[in-house]
């Protein structure tokens, strides 16, 4: 990659990055760098790496080879002064359950040697939506807010870089909205985010996104970079009846790859077939009410896309 | 009109002065793919136990197939399937033991179990993983196989309570195409999801907020009513509206 002297600032570089449980390759060679001040998702499944990436960027686990820093500091060498400088909320609630909303955060706050008021402004948004319950215990919470607060404990110290592992799985779309209102306002104010999550909707709000999937980074871009590099046809096509029209469509030889997209189905195709010889093929096979239109690949599109090919390697 | 599966009259469900489900009404119809959708707190999972015979309401009525809610709990529950992202199969006994064991709860014959055992993990493909624990297989074969339990004892309706989280696209869509098998072998679907573009996957849904249904119709018809590109922004602007805060 050529390197300009324009470059923005480096939050977290990662070289030849690998991790392995036993046999299991957890991370297989990572290599990538998020700016300062961006958004970084990543995007992947279960089991997929990203909680063991983010456990060794946090300085909770050490990678079995290469190297990691973070504002510059080596993740090895001078994990004291990262764990300082950054804010974790992990995949899994890890506030105090008997603790009262106030209670975590005053908590976390002491344990940065800060105070509440000290960084206020920086929360406050957030904050305030969950101030009527400040009183309630954090186990009593329900998933919407425990996130929130999640947030706010991780801002009370006023991190350079933050680290949100899956912050929004199990969430409902309004509350995940929320989430990522807040995120953008936190980026303004330069701080730098280093988020993963399963959700494919939710990647199209980065900055840059990497899919990673066993182990591996399958693609680094912008989202409009990924899927401008799609590369091929991509149709939508329904029908009355879409159970027999995906089974129709996959004995087509022409059609070379579908999924379902709900309301309709999602196919590349070779470019010798034309929309009325496909619109004949499945109506000959008994389908009705057939739609077929061209569209631009989504951020999905293009993830399965990269998956299906790597399997074909 | 098809035959109605599951219907729900006026149904309410009190916890002291809290209405967690208020007076809701609807039909399902058989083979039909319906999307129970909700903020966290709306009152999806309260509703969804009364359905299931795991909870009887505080008043109004319902049928699930064909057996009264407040009467026959015990006669649902042998005509309905049920699978959950939290809790579906036995990590700790192999493939075949899980649909031995839900065959058996299910008072299926011994050899019928083992035949069908045999057609479903041929079907999946999964004959190879016959011996292995569950807990050693993918997450996206566990829900494959999550659900092939949920309707090994041929249910009138499988309930899938938040199915589907954590896997990659693919594997999702793989789900996806069994569950439309299911629907073309006359099995009824009812189904909540977080995933909004899920909902698109519904022959109707129902959008619940403070416990009562604001919206119910199909994607299509959604969207245009409210004048949105995707089911997310259908979503929102229902949910938007709640009042209540969740739980």
């Amino acid at each position: 990659m050529e390197k300009s002297n324009s470059e923005p600032m480096v939050a977290v570089s990662v070289k030849n990055i690998n991790k392995k449980y036993d046999k299991v390759v957890a991370l297989d060679n990572i290599t990538f760098e998020a700016n300062q001040g961006e958004i970084f998702g990543i995007i992947g499944p279960d089991g997929a790496g990203k909680t063991t990436l983010f456990r060794i960027l946090t300085t909770l686990l050490l990678a079995d080879s290469g190297t990691a820093t973070v504002d510059g500091y080596d993740v090895v060498k001078d994990y004291r002064k990262i764990r300082r400088i950054i804010g974790y909320m992990p995949g899994k609630f890890s506030l105090y359950q008997d603790l009262s909303v106030e209670e975590n955060l005053a908590f976390f706050a002491t344990i940065f040697n800060t105070t509440i008021q000290e960084n206020y402004n920086l929360i406050k948004d957030i904050y305030q939506q969950i101030e009527p319950f400040k009183n309630r215990k954090a186990g009593k919470l329900s998933g919407g807010m425990k996130q929130k607060l999640a947030l706010c404990c991780a801002l009370i110290h006023k991190p350079t870089v933050l680290f949100l592992d899956e912050p929004t799985t199990g969430v409902d779309p309004v509350s995940r909205k929320e989430f990522w209102e807040m995120l953008k306002k936190l980026k303004e104010q330069n701080i730098s985010i280093l988020v993963s999550t399963p959700y494919m909707d939710e990647a199209s709000l980065c900055d840059r996104i990497a899919f990673i999937q066993d182990g591996h980074f399958l693609k680094i871009d912008t989202p409009a970079g990924i899927t401008s590099q799609f590369g091929e046809k991509l149709w939508a096509v329904e029908a009355d009846d879409m159970y027999k029209l995906l089974l129709d469509l996959r004995s087509n030889p022409h059609v070379k790859s579908s999924f379902t997209f709900g309301e309709n189905h999602h196919i590349t195709v070779d470019n010798s077939l034309t929309m009325e010889d496909l619109k004949k093929y499945l109506s000959d096979k008994g389908n009705t009410t057939i739609q077929i239109k061209e569209i631009q690949p989504g951020i999905e599109d293009a993830f399965m896309q990269l998956t299906e090919n790597k399997q074909h390697e | 009109m098809s035959e109605i599966v599951i219907s729900a009259k006026e149904l309410t469900k009190k916890f002291g002065n809290f209405t967690a489900v208020d007076h809701i009404t609807f039909e399902v119809s058989k083979g039909e793919i319906f999307g129970f959708l909700g903020a966290n707190g709306a009152g999806k999972t309260t509703a969804m136990r009364m359905l299931c015979g795991l909870s009887y309401p505080t008043s109004g009525s319902g049928t699930v197939a064909g057996f009264n809610i407040s009467k026959d709990q015990e006669k649902i529950k042998q005509n309905i399937g049920y699978m959950s992202q939290k809790f579906s199969l036995y990590e700790d006994l192999k493939v075949w033991e899980n649909m031995r064991l839900f065959g058996g709860i299910y008072g299926m014959k011994e050899q019928d179990i083992k035949t069908k055992t045999d057609q479903i993990l041929e079907h999946l493909g999964f004959m190879d993983e016959k011996n292995t624990l569950v807990r050693d297989l993918p997450l996206g074969w566990k829900q494959r196989l999550a659900f092939s339990v949920s309707i090994f004892h041929t249910p009138k309706i499988v309930f899938l309570d938040e199915p589907t989280g954590g896997v990659d696209p693919i594997t999702r869509r793989q789900f996806w195409e069994m569950i439309y098998e299911a629907v073309h072998s006359g099995i009824t679907v009812f189904v909540t999801t977080h995933y909004m573009d899920e909902a698109e996957y519904c022959d109707r849904v129902s959008i619940m907020v403070d416990g009562k249904i604001e919206a119910l119709d199909s994607p299509k018809k959604l969207k245009e009513q409210t004048n949105s590109q995707t089911m997310d922004e259908v979503f929102q602007k229902f949910a938007r509206k709640a009042t209540r805060n969740a739980d």
